[in-house]
């Protein structure tokens, strides 16, 4: 029996924000289910599949804010098929009746249509917030609607979509009484928007955090702007390029030095060692600089890096080299997070970019890195101990080495022993990527070792089902399994029949599963949706991509014709 | 004029710049276009990039060295399309440049390049190299085996991809076969400096006005005016700051001439920037007693300094 009053019991639940916390409470007893159902104003689902929003809506009558991811993450490589799904407009009708005052929606590899939009825009009053990360499906057109509709938009977020950019005028669309804004992120898309409007716009939101232009804003608009914005905390430049005739390099200087609040940088496309030194008046409280678009050289980084000695965060191409990366060692003592791209991933016969040693440097000047991306062509066992050796913090770490299945290259040894030594030494890892050539042993480790492990990416690796098999029987923690080009067959599919219903999705592609395989796991778990995706040629036993996920809605009804729900 | 002889000088001639071309990577096809061999005639790589420590430490020596950015392509091609004038060797990365420059300036420099890079590799490198490198030299101008790519791998995401992909057609300097603007993207014009022991090439396009070609150049060749200045012990001081080396770029010794279209050569500077890219056929820094009665500039400067 519970002593408390259900309104206070709500209250003081309603304090609880984090959606895991939220769900042990829903656990404890009748009573605290309910209260939390109705003092949940956010629910995150990781994926739309997994339940209907008839369900959602059922059970969470309150809520104000929905974050939707929908497509397996490796859509983002082109290896799902367009039209496979996830579209959000069923979300939308279901929520214009039960969240009429729904405020925020973000939406994650999900397929949204102009049309959709435009719902969104007029069916919810007090919608205040968008954020659209890797969707697709939509036109500039969707987001005129928005930007005309919401009189009360505070974030208006467009990232790395795939979006049919029509032009810029949807940001003319905002209306001249709208100041609330104070999130504005459209770095991504590439059609050139009105700077008159824009300017206008950014001076009246008096409230404006977040400032992403894109790459078409030059220097001297930037500048403009940031007069209008000084209080800025992240921002997002435009092109860092131009031919200037007068030399406004100190007014320049100037403006980012009174933007006293920046914590974020990003954008600085095409940044040159002429225009990048403006930016120093404000490196020193910088926590996260985002140079990956920045085509930089080790030089120009090195100088750049010595004013930012606050860095937690730092995104760069690989055009700095080792060299770039022994600055980062040396400047950044306080990083936790790099990622390192590659500037020309695909020509193959370059060999530019960062090696092992580059690593190992930024290895030995951060210990307390804990996020690492990095791709590379080249790398060592010895080098990836050391690493590990240096940072035993890694929570994510995500190596790529760009040639698959590549051993090390010094000894010709399989990269066993790199996974290895991280997953022995950095017990706090939640994520891994590996790559590069691999045998059972590496999963051998990883089943073995990694307790805390929630994601794993495997591409090109494996010597049997073993391999998966190890993985399947350890990793307690698992929640997210995405494998492509591997040696695993039906045995490695069956071996985890205990296990997806803890997890959240399996991913398996260009593997050797087959039909078979995949009805007998279906038949095993009913609560499980087991996808295949047909593939064009190819005879029809051969299960090219499954897709495993559990849910509590039944299988799919929205599945195009290619994909098979066993 | 001694240009032409001090081009072979390092034994860099068109013919092996052809084998040359076969290491650098950024060809992703064989290249018709003159343009890219010629500049692979005058890079300065000797060995494949990121692996030199030693020739880092070289490189430090000669801090100018530094400028000589590297052609990391952005996307990468042969030049730096840094329209702010700092252009680059192609097709190597700092490390080749450093190994370059050791090359040039350590007692061991011998005017048989290849032989060098065999030394130099053996000297530096770890010994995949050797296999990396025969991979590369396959052939004259021929690319060793495409390996075919793979769907979504590495796993970079489109927005990325097609950025870099812009990067690569963006500038106009971009001399690639793929993704570039064709034939009318670049303009490479040879660099001759009296007393240089080599040409450079340099992409005009890049550039939008004569400011930052002289800026560009002024890095570029700022090293043999270093050299000239220690040689002959000016005031002997240790580091020449930048001014001076501007003075001297500039200043009474340093004419900037260029040969057009007809054969003339002229004074850089006298007609609009689009004019002089379009009849500009190659640049020469006049340098010494050439030079001295020239240009009205120079005239001024000497009488300034004195």
């Amino acid at each position: 029996m519970c002593p408390f009053p259900d309104e206070v019991l709500e209250r003081v639940l309603s304090l609880i924000d984090s959606h895991k916390d939220r769900s042990s409470v829903s656990l404890v007893c009748k009573d605290w289910y309910n209260a939390e159902r109705w003092s949940r104003r956010h629910v995150f689902i990781g994926n739309c599949y997994s339940v209907s929003p008839e369900i959602v809506a059922a059970r969470f009558p309150r809520i104000r804010s929905v974050t939707l991811k929908g497509k397996p993450r490796f859509s983002d490589f082109n290896l799902v098929p367009e039209d496979w799904g996830a579209d959000v407009h069923p979300w939308l009708s279901v929520f214009a009746t039960a969240y009429p005052f729904l405020e925020e929606l973000r939406l994650k590899r999900m397929a949204i249509s102009d049309e959709s939009l435009e719902f969104l825009a007029t069916n919810f009053q007090g919608f205040k917030s968008l954020s659209l990360l890797s969707c697709d499906g939509f036109s500039t057109d969707g987001l005129k609607a928005i930007a005309t509709h919401c009189k009360n938009l505070t974030e208006f977020d467009i990232q790395e979509n795939g979006i049919d950019d029509l032009g810029g005028h949807w940001l003319s669309c905002f209306p001249e009484t709208l100041t609330s804004l104070q999130v504005l992120n459209f770095a991504s898309l590439n059609s050139e928007v009105s700077f008159e409007a824009l300017e206008k716009l950014i001076s009246r939101s008096k409230s404006l955090r977040v400032l992403k232009v894109n790459r078409n804003i030059s220097l001297d608009q930037l500048q403009k702007l940031l007069l209008h914005a000084p209080q800025l905390i992240e921002l997002g430049t435009g092109t860092f390029m131009q031919e200037l005739v007068s030399d406004p390099i100190k007014d320049l200087k100037n403006t980012f030095g009174n933007c006293k609040k920046l914590v974020t940088l990003s954008g600085l496309w095409d940044a040159t060692p002429l225009y990048l030194p403006v930016i120093y008046p404000a490196c020193v409280n910088l926590t996260f600089l985002n140079l990956s678009y920045a085509t930089l050289r080790s030089g120009e980084l090195a100088n750049l890096l010595s004013h930012c000695k606050n860095l937690r965060r730092l995104w760069l191409l690989d055009t700095v080299g080792d060299k770039g990366l022994e600055a980062v060692g040396s400047s950044c003592p306080l990083l936790e997070e790099l990622r390192v791209f590659p500037a020309d991933p695909f020509d193959q016969e370059i060999f530019l970019g960062v090696t092992e040693s580059g690593f190992v440097s930024v290895s030995h000047g951060c210990p307390k890195l804990r996020y690492v991306l990095y791709f590379c062509r080249q790398m060592t066992n010895a080098a990836v101990a050391t690493i590990a050796r240096n940072c035993p913090d890694f929570t994510h770490f995500r190596l790529c080495i760009m040639n698959p299945g590549q051993p090390d290259y010094l000894t010709k040894q399989p990269m066993d022993e790199a996974f290895g030594s991280i997953v022995k030494t950095c017990t706090k890892l939640q994520r891994l990527a590996v790559s590069g050539l691999l045998t059972d042993r590496t999963f051998e480790y990883i089943g073995k070792y990694s307790k805390n492990l929630e994601t794993l990416s495997i591409a090109f690796a494996g010597s049997s089902d073993l391999g998966m098999e190890y993985v399947m029987g350890g990793c307690p923690k698992l929640r997210k399994l995405e494998i492509r080009d591997c040696p695993f067959g039906n045995a490695a599919l069956l071996s985890g029949l205990t296990k997806y219903e803890s997890m959240r999705s399996l991913w398996m592609s260009a593997c050797n599963v087959t039909m078979n395989g995949c009805e007998v796991l279906a038949k095993e778990r009913p609560r499980l949706n087991v996808e295949v995706m047909k593939d064009e040629d190819g005879d029809g036993s051969q299960a090219h991509k499954v897709y495993v996920y559990r849910t509590v809605a039944g299988p799919r009804r929205d599945a195009p014709p290619f994909v098979i729900t066993l | 004029m001694s240009v032409p002889l001090e081009h072979d000088y390092i034994g860099l001639s068109d013919a092996s710049s052809l084998e040359r071309s076969s290491e650098s990577s950024n060809i992703s096809s064989d290249s018709e276009t003159n343009n890219v061999l010629n500049l692979k005639a005058t890079e300065l790589r000797l060995g494949l990039p990121g692996f030199a420590k030693n020739s880092e430490e070289n490189a430090t020596k000669f801090a100018h060295v530094k400028n000589f950015m590297s052609g990391a392509k952005r996307g990468f091609s042969d030049v730096n399309l840094d329209g702010s004038g700092k252009w680059a060797l192609n097709g190597g990365s700092e490390a080749d440049l450093g190994k370059a420059s050791s090359v040039l300036f350590s007692p061991r420099s011998g005017i048989n390049g290849g032989l060098e890079k065999n030394q130099v590799q053996q000297s530096i490198s770890p010994p995949n190299i050797e296999e990396k490198k025969k991979e590369h030299v396959t052939g004259n101008g021929a690319l060793p085996s495409a390996k075919a790519q793979v769907v979504g791998w590495p796993p970079i995401r489109s927005f990325r991809k097609n950025t870099m992909a812009t990067n690569l057609s963006k500038g106009g300097g971009d001399a690639a076969a793929e993704g570039s603007s064709g034939g009318g993207g670049c303009l490479y014009v040879k660099v001759s400096m009296d007393g240089a022991p080599y040409l450079r090439k340099i992409d005009l396009k890049i550039y939008h006005n004569y400011l930052e070609l002289s800026k560009a150049l002024e890095k570029m060749f700022s090293c043999f005016t270093l050299g000239q200045c220690t040689s002959s012990g000016l005031r002997g001081r240790e580091g020449i700051c930048e001014s001076k080396l501007k003075d001297l770029l500039h200043g009474s010794e340093c004419v900037l001439t260029y040969e057009d279209k007809d054969g003339d050569w002229m004074l850089v500077g006298d007609v609009p920037w689009e004019m002089f890219i379009d009849s500009c056929k190659r640049l020469r820094i006049m340098k010494g007693s050439e030079a001295i009665g020239l240009a009205p500039r120079s005239m001024e400067k000497c009488k300034n300094k004195n």
